[in-house]
């Protein structure tokens, strides 16, 4: 049908209403084919790298850890040492003889110099393959040194982004359970699978408080060493996003017993519900919650309703693609976008399952497609056949959309303003707003067949 | 600063080395870059080279998983080589090592070989490899590496002598290129500039999303250097072997090695360069933006002379704009590079002879937390270097002067420009303009004329 997917990844890519949905995915991205992937360590690095008063030594080559430096917008409330790009930088001859000291007196060095709550060690992919026993190492720096430093296992090349969630979840598991949680009340919850991007958690733990529920650790935005070592001692887990962070939930299920719910904080309803869920869950132990979380949501509704419906006029069946991380966030995005009356046409993922498609495509309407792992060429055909009017991506999907002459939204790790909670939609519809409703796209090649419109003066404005 | 024998790296001061490549080869016309090795570092690199140049850039990757990395990645590089003929329909497809498959040691020529072989029924493209593995070297040394191994395998027959030069111009920005581009036209000279950016990396908007930008050096203009009647080199702190070198050994094309022209005297030296190659006087335009930057200069001095600068980047560019400042009168307190063993200390005091009294503190394999812990002392009035700074900077509220790649933290880093006349006259203008800025922010009077 089409010249820009090649046909090992015809698998991968589904419309609705053209059969079952069968996707293939979690398969290594093809040779050749430009993924948009990235590699396990860069799972564990987005996982762990907002919590701020913990080193976070990268060992390996120089790369792994520059190209990670600081790029994620996770904010922090007081230590700011997440943001600092540390990394053993191995040379020829530690590859030759192995980058075991090196490690070592870089961790001595390093936890001397900042004096950290924790370190994170991860292995990159050389470290795999040279075989240095950075297990070892870090137990006895961690003996050495008596704060715990923890291995992230991350070879770059045993998979993709979903192993390295794991492989961080490992790593943070290790932590819990080592804390004092003798003080925690039982109306407490840990959020896991917020990352704090442009501050997002301080909104979302702003809502709880008005609740009445403790949060006792972030995972890991403005996430603290010292609160996940006592998480254990939270009556709940709410867990965000697609996988990051599911793994560690199931892990605190089966050794400590914490249930957990999934949320959403992106868009109204999914917002709402997520708040719903929590004081349901706390009804008896918490008189009132249910009440005074209706008013939250009655009271911010109230304020924003008014708000969205002026975007709303401008918006109405305007055309998005999407291509995000993981599906989970692609579900919140799809409702969010039905409120502001558009239409979702094409939604991808890096790392979605095939549990997550398959309730993508009872959402979704007819026609969509769905596509797992994409690249650059075959984004740019379905931005081209479904003509859409905004693409919602990640830093490389940008220029791809832009030069198409398409309006863009990041909604990935790196974006820079607040999209969650009850204001983070207004955000958002404000972003897709100023994106969508821009004069510039007259003027690019693709709307070229409208271009007549630009040229002609405004009626009633003529000057002869 | 002595260092123990072990150190940790804190804010890295260069990247690694398949991103240089990959640059590189994007400056070829049809050629798609191709990284041999896992799928992350190809990723990330395209990100980072994204968020500078704005452009939507594939790297290919030949995507090696676990059993690769054990059993090597030949079938892999093959695989991914079809794939993108499949898809991209390259002329050239630059093949660039990682860490991984150096270190698994797959011997990437032998591969290629095969390849030929195998696919020779198939219309293939060229082939170029390099070996870029990452714990030997910075992004320069990939970048050098990758244009010498453009001229060294494409360049296999000897060609007629021509008048036209080859100009190899180093690590610049695009508006760098396009202004090297303009100067030889207006000299009437042919030049073949390799790589040229400037249009793969900063292209239109179109209608459709081209799969490899048009542009770039042209396989056939690069055949042709090996008849140019001379390579100029940009760069004074180049490796010893380079695409100019092999051209001198390999054909006699003589090479010549000037640093970047940035600033009023080494752009003297390119253009009499020119000058001497071509037997033509330099156009009168040039004479006159000469003029103008003097002029500026004149104009500008008090609000430069004795400040303090901290430079940092790529090495050629540190020897470059150290050169500049020597100029106007601007000491340079601290010149650092990531990058190790390339004469950074000869290269600068070579520029600033004749003009400064003392030499700064010259740092190779530096990182940021050396370039702090050092700078700290120094009492630095501004910070010149890539967006990587900014973080200290902002800590000693100074100005930061963003020059050379990558420029993540302001918009329109690929049409800066810092060579010849026009490129000094821009970099003053910034650092004048700096410096006037910061004293009208810190009086208390807020003075409209400075
Ligand atoms: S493994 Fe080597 S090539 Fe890959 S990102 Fe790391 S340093 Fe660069
Ligand atoms: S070397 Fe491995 S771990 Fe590092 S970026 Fe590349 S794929 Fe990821």
């Amino acid at each position: 049908m089409s010249t820009a997917i090649l046909d090992e990844r015809k698998s991968q890519i589904h419309r609705i209403g053209e059969g079952e949905i069968d996707i293939a995915c979690n398969r290594e991205s093809l040779a050749g084919a430009v993924s948009q992937r990235a590699c396990v360590f860069c799972g564990s690095r987005v996982v762990l790298y907002p919590i701020a008063d913990a080193l976070h030594l990268v060992h390996g080559p120089i790369g792994c850890a520059v190209y990670t430096w600081d790029i994620r917008g996770a904010l922090s409330s007081g230590p700011e040492l997440h943001r600092l790009s540390f990394s053993t930088d191995l040379q020829e001859m530690d590859v030759i003889f192995g980058g075991e000291r090196k490690l070592e007196a870089a961790l001595d060095e390093l936890i001397d110099r900042h004096k950290p709550k924790a370190a994170f060690v991860y292995s990159t992919c050389i470290v795999g393959l040279i075989g240095d026993d950075i297990e070892a190492v870090c137990r006895k720096m961690t003996a050495f040194k008596g704060i715990p430093v923890l291995p992230v296992m991350s070879e770059g090349f045993k998979g993709n982004k979903r192993e390295g969630y794991l492989a961080a979840c490992n790593a943070m598991f290790k932590l819990i359970g080592t804390g004092d949680t003798s003080d925690i009340g039982p109306v407490s919850i840990n959020i896991l699978g917020d990352f704090n991007l442009a501050g997002e958690i301080w909104i979302i733990r702003e809502y709880f408080e008005r609740m009445g529920v403790e949060v006792v650790a972030n995972i890991t935005g403005d996430g603290r060493v010292d609160d996940i070592r006592r998480c254990h001692g939270a009556s709940l887990n709410l867990v965000q996003c697609s996988g990051a962070t599911l793994a560690l939930a199931k892990m605190m299920q089966e050794k400590y017993g914490t249930p957990f719910l999934r949320v959403s904080y992106l868009g109204i309803e999914d917002m709402a519900d997520s708040l719903y869920q929590v004081a349901d869950f706390f009804q008896d132990k918490s008189p009132g919650i249910m009440e005074r979380t209706q008013d939250l949501v009655r009271s911010e509704l109230e304020s924003l309703m008014p708000e969205l419906a002026r975007y709303r006029k401008d918006l109405e069946d305007k055309r998005v693609a999407m291509y995000v991380g993981g599906s989970f966030k692609a579900f919140s995005l799809l409702k969010a976008f039905r409120h502001l009356g558009m239409k979702v046409v094409m939604v991808g993922s890096q790392t979605g399952t095939k549990e997550d498609y398959a309730e993508l495509a009872q959402i979704a309407d007819p026609g969509t497609i769905i596509v797992d792992d994409a690249t650059p060429l075959e984004l740019s055909q379905f931005i081209k056949e479904k003509d859409v009017d905004l693409f919602v991506g990640g830093v490389k999907e940008r220029p791809i959309a832009y030069k198409l002459g398409v309006g863009f939204c990041d909604h990935n790790h790196e974006r820079k303003e607040a999209l969650e909670g009850f204001v983070g939609m207004l955000n958002f519809a404000r972003e897709v707003h100023s994106s969508v409703m821009s004069p510039v796209w007259k003027f690019v090649p693709r709307r070229a067949h409208h271009a007549s419109a630009v040229t002609d003066a405004p009626k009633g404005d003529h000057h002869d | 600063m002595t260092k123990p024998n072990y150190i940790s790296t804190t804010n890295a001061c260069k990247l690694c080395t398949p991103l240089g490549a990959a640059m590189a080869f994007r400056g070829v016309e049809g050629a798609i870059p191709f990284l041999h090795g896992s799928q992350g570092c190809a990723t990330y690199m395209r990100r980072y080279v994204i968020s500078h140049f704005r452009e939507p850039v594939d790297i290919a990757s030949s995507s090696l998983g676990e059993k690769q990395a054990v059993y090597g990645g030949g079938p892999n590089l093959k695989k991914g080589m079809l794939n993108v003929m499949k898809k991209y329909e390259p002329k050239l497809i630059g093949v660039a090592t990682t860490c991984l498959t150096e270190t698994i040691g797959d011997d990437v020529p032998r591969i290629i070989k095969e390849f030929h072989d195998e696919f020779g029924d198939l219309p293939l493209p060229e082939i170029v490899e390099v070996s870029t593995p990452s714990y030997n070297g910075t992004h320069t040394d990939g970048w050098h590496g990758a244009v010498r191994s453009l001229v060294g395998q494409l360049c296999t027959q000897e060609r007629p002598k021509n008048d036209s030069i080859n100009i190899l111009p180093n690590m610049v920005s695009c508006e760098d290129i396009r202004h090297l581009k303009d100067i030889c036209e207006d000299f009437g000279v042919a030049a073949t500039i390799l790589p040229d950016i400037s249009e793969t990396l900063d292209a239109p908007t179109l209608e459709d999303y081209v799969r490899i930008p048009t542009g770039g050096t042209t396989l056939s203009a690069i055949r042709s250097m090996s008849g140019a009647s001379a390579t100029i080199e940009f760069g004074r702190c180049l490796p010893q072997e380079t695409g100019a070198t092999v051209l001198e050994k390999q054909f006699g094309v003589p090479a010549k090695r000037i640093g970047l022209p940035i600033g009023l005297r080494e752009s003297d030296r390119f253009f009499g360069m020119l000058e001497e190659i071509s037997g033509k006087t330099m156009p009168l335009r040039y004479g006159l933006e000469r003029g103008r930057l003097v002029d500026a200069y004149v104009d500008g001095h008090k609000y430069v002379f004795g400040k303090r600068a901290i430079v940092y980047g790529e090495e050629d560019l540190v020897a470059g704009i150290c050169a500049f400042l020597a100029e106007i009168g601007v000491n340079v307190v601290l010149a650092g590079t990531g990058s190790r063993n390339k004469g950074l200390a000869k290269a600068i005091s070579e520029v600033s002879s004749g003009l400064t009294k003392e030499m700064p503190i010259v740092r190779e394999a530096v990182d940021f937390h050396d370039i702090a812990e050092e700078g700290a002392t120094l009492n630095p009035d501004l910070l010149i270097g890539h967006s990587k700074g900014y973080q200290y900077a902002n800590a000693w509220k100074i100005p930061l002067i963003r020059v050379g790649f990558p420029i993540h933290d302001r918009f329109g880093g690929q049409r800066m420009l810092h060579l010849g006349y026009k490129g000094a006259l821009n970099l003053f203008d910034g650092i004048v303009n700096a410096m006037i800025a910061k004293k009208q922010s810190d009086s208390q009077i807020g003075y409209g004329y400075l």
